[in-house]
């Protein structure tokens, strides 16, 4: 009963609970930046989910290989072989994307959250959990991107995922809130769905439920016992070292 | 026997609330004065009135219209948060109204009604209350919302076209005497000076707005440091990099032209977001003065009041930092001779 429970565990894990743009806050860079419109936060959101998702399972593959002093390096080399794959693809088959994105596709190989999980996750454990954690977070990153850009595109240029219904509201006297959609917008629209996030956490406690949604992390992890935790590989290799 | 009882009883009672009420006493000196913050707010908005006045008699009742709205929206936004995050209400204060105020002399008379409404929302729920309500908020308010307004809706509110006065006469639809200085035409400064010129509701009017920072200052509800500093800085900035030297009517034109009276008297003088000692009003002016002279000299736009104080509002906390009054009695500890 309880392996069962464990094989899908890390994948709801990157959805929710330790969801990469709301509670651990990282891959900030990109979810600024590309969330101009919801097609363009999907389109990153995928991109990334699948270079996580196939890194995850080579470095996973290779944990036993991989020295450990040079571990960085090599991740690095896997991580950057995937995105330039995906790159090359995107330039191919889907060159408005690709060029929307620009230049955060090639930097998708510095994205923390990307490294975080190969260091946290796949270089510890196994292959199917390394994919179905890779999965997770990345979806957990794919649906907040979208989330982000949905409410921008909605309040900035006043349409959803290009469908615009910019003309009936125009004539009725109203304008797109143009801010949304510049650089301030991004940090508006992350504030208020972060504070979202935390409202209904504090309902679900308050409630006495076991709310599925974490509080980030106070780094007390001696009374923690999640494992693939970020914060917790750091204290762990630093025993080992010593 | 229960006579003496509930005697003790009612002494030990008086006993607590004694400390209840020592507990909440600071330390010495006790100087208590009538001075609250709905007396300072109060003063502010009378100081305000000249200059709004004018501007509801130059711009026509639309000003009257955007003024109400916006006023009403900020205090309907602060009493509604407080509800919602069940706090006792601070709209008695009367910073709220004064927020509107400021906020709806910040508009053009020809924006759409939606505007101040977004405007207050962003003023006070997103600018002060988020931050944790007045004396907390790290920027102005009605200044940020206008920075807001300008980024999102550039279009309505860089329209200054307008009716004059309360007669139907024709729109009239001028550049304002701050983008014509930059394209080089001449103004009138008689006329700026009264404020018979376009712009926002409540900025065109010097001299009705240096009738009310002179009434501030002889208040003592603001001190001059902030607002002379930073005129002086402005007027020095633009004589040197301006282009045209010590020409009056282009000084002039700096001078009675855009936000700047508005700015330097009302909002730059905010107490929430100007430095506290006086050594850093005087550095927070001099910034302020040549930061407006960068925008306006070297700046796409003709007007940068607003954004100057905004950015001036965010190195408040440095300048605190390097302008902390020494302990009395404190010694600087001598050099080192090598």
């Amino acid at each position: 009963m309880e392996k069962k429970e464990s094989v899908f565990k890390p994948f709801i894990n990157g959805l929710i609970s330790e969801n990469p743009t709301f509670v651990l806050m990282l891959g900030m860079c990109p979810t600024l930046a590309v969330t101009t419109s919801a097609i363009n936060g999907l389109g990153m959101g995928l991109t990334t989910t699948v270079v996580l998702a196939l890194s995850n399972v080579i470095i996973s593959a290779l944990r036993k290989v991989i020295p450990d002093r040079v571990r960085i390096p090599a991740f690095i080399v896997i991580i950057a072989s995937f995105v330039t794959i995906v790159g090359q693809f995107l330039e191919a088959y889907l060159p408005a994307l690709n060029s929307a994105l620009g230049m955060f596709i090639p930097l998708i190989v510095v994205n923390c959250i990307i490294l975080g999980r190969a260091e946290a996750f796949a270089s510890k454990n196994g292959m199917f959990a390394s994919l179905m954690d890779g999965l997770g977070m990345g979806l957990g990153f794919t649906v907040a991107l979208t989330l982000i850009g949905c409410v921008r595109e909605i309040l900035g240029s006043f349409s959803v995922f290009g469908y615009s219904f910019r003309e009936p509201l125009e004539s009725a006297g109203m304008a797109p809130i143009a801010i949304f959609v510049m650089a301030p917008g991004a940090f508006f629209v992350l504030a208020a769905l972060n504070a979202l996030m935390s409202v209904i956490r504090d309902k679900q406690i308050k409630a006495g439920k076991q709310s599925k949604i974490k509080a980030g992390c106070g780094s007390d992890c001696a009374s923690c016992g999640d494992d693939g935790c970020v914060h917790q590989f750091y204290d762990e290799k630093a025993g080992e070292k010593e | 026997m229960s006579d003496t009882e509930n005697k003790e009883k009612t002494a030990g009672e008086k006993m607590k609330e004694t400390a209840q009420l020592l507990k909440s006493v600071s330390p010495t000196p006790h100087v208590r004065d009538k001075v609250s913050t709905s007396y300072l707010m109060g003063m502010v908005i009378a100081a305000l009135m000249p200059a709004e006045i004018y501007g509801i008699w130059h711009f026509g009742p639309r000003a009257l219209i955007i003024t109400l709205i916006s006023i009403a929206c900020c205090i309907f936004f602060e009493w509604g948060f407080d509800k919602i995050i069940k706090k006792k209400s601070t709209v008695g204060d009367l910073s709220c109204v004064v927020t509107g105020l400021l906020l709806a002399m910040n508009l053009p008379v020809a924006v759409p009604l939606w505007i101040p409404v977004i405007g207050a929302f962003v003023a006070i729920v997103v600018v002060k209350m988020l931050f944790g309500g007045l004396g907390q908020n790290f920027m102005n308010p009605a200044l940020g919302a206008r920075c807001f307004l300008v980024l999102s809706f550039a279009r309505y509110m860089t329209d200054f076209s307008y009716k004059p006065g309360w007669g139907g006469a024709d729109v009239v639809s001028s550049a304002t005497p701050l983008a014509r200085l930059k394209a080089g035409e001449s103004v009138d400064l008689m006329q700026m000076f009264i404020g018979n010129e376009g712009g926002t509701i409540g900025e065109t009017s010097a001299v009705a707005l240096l009738l009310g920072g002179v009434f501030l200052i002889a208040c003592s509800v603001i001190t001059w440091h902030v607002s002379l500093c930073y005129i002086v800085s402005l007027l020095a900035f633009t004589a040197v990099f301006g282009g045209r030297g010590f020409d009056i009517t282009y000084l002039g034109g700096q001078l009675y032209g855009g936000g700047l009276m508005l700015g330097a008297f009302f909002m730059a003088t905010d107490y929430v977001t100007r430095p506290i000692t006086r050594k850093g009003q005087v550095i927070y002016g001099i910034f302020l003065g040549i930061l407006t002279g960068i925008f306006r000299v070297f700046g796409p736009g003709a007007e940068g009041v607003s954004y100057a104080i905004i950015i001036g509002n965010l190195i408040v906390p440095l300048i605190e930092k390097i302008t902390v009054p020494r302990h009395f009695g404190y010694k600087k500890p001598a050099k080192e001779v090598a």
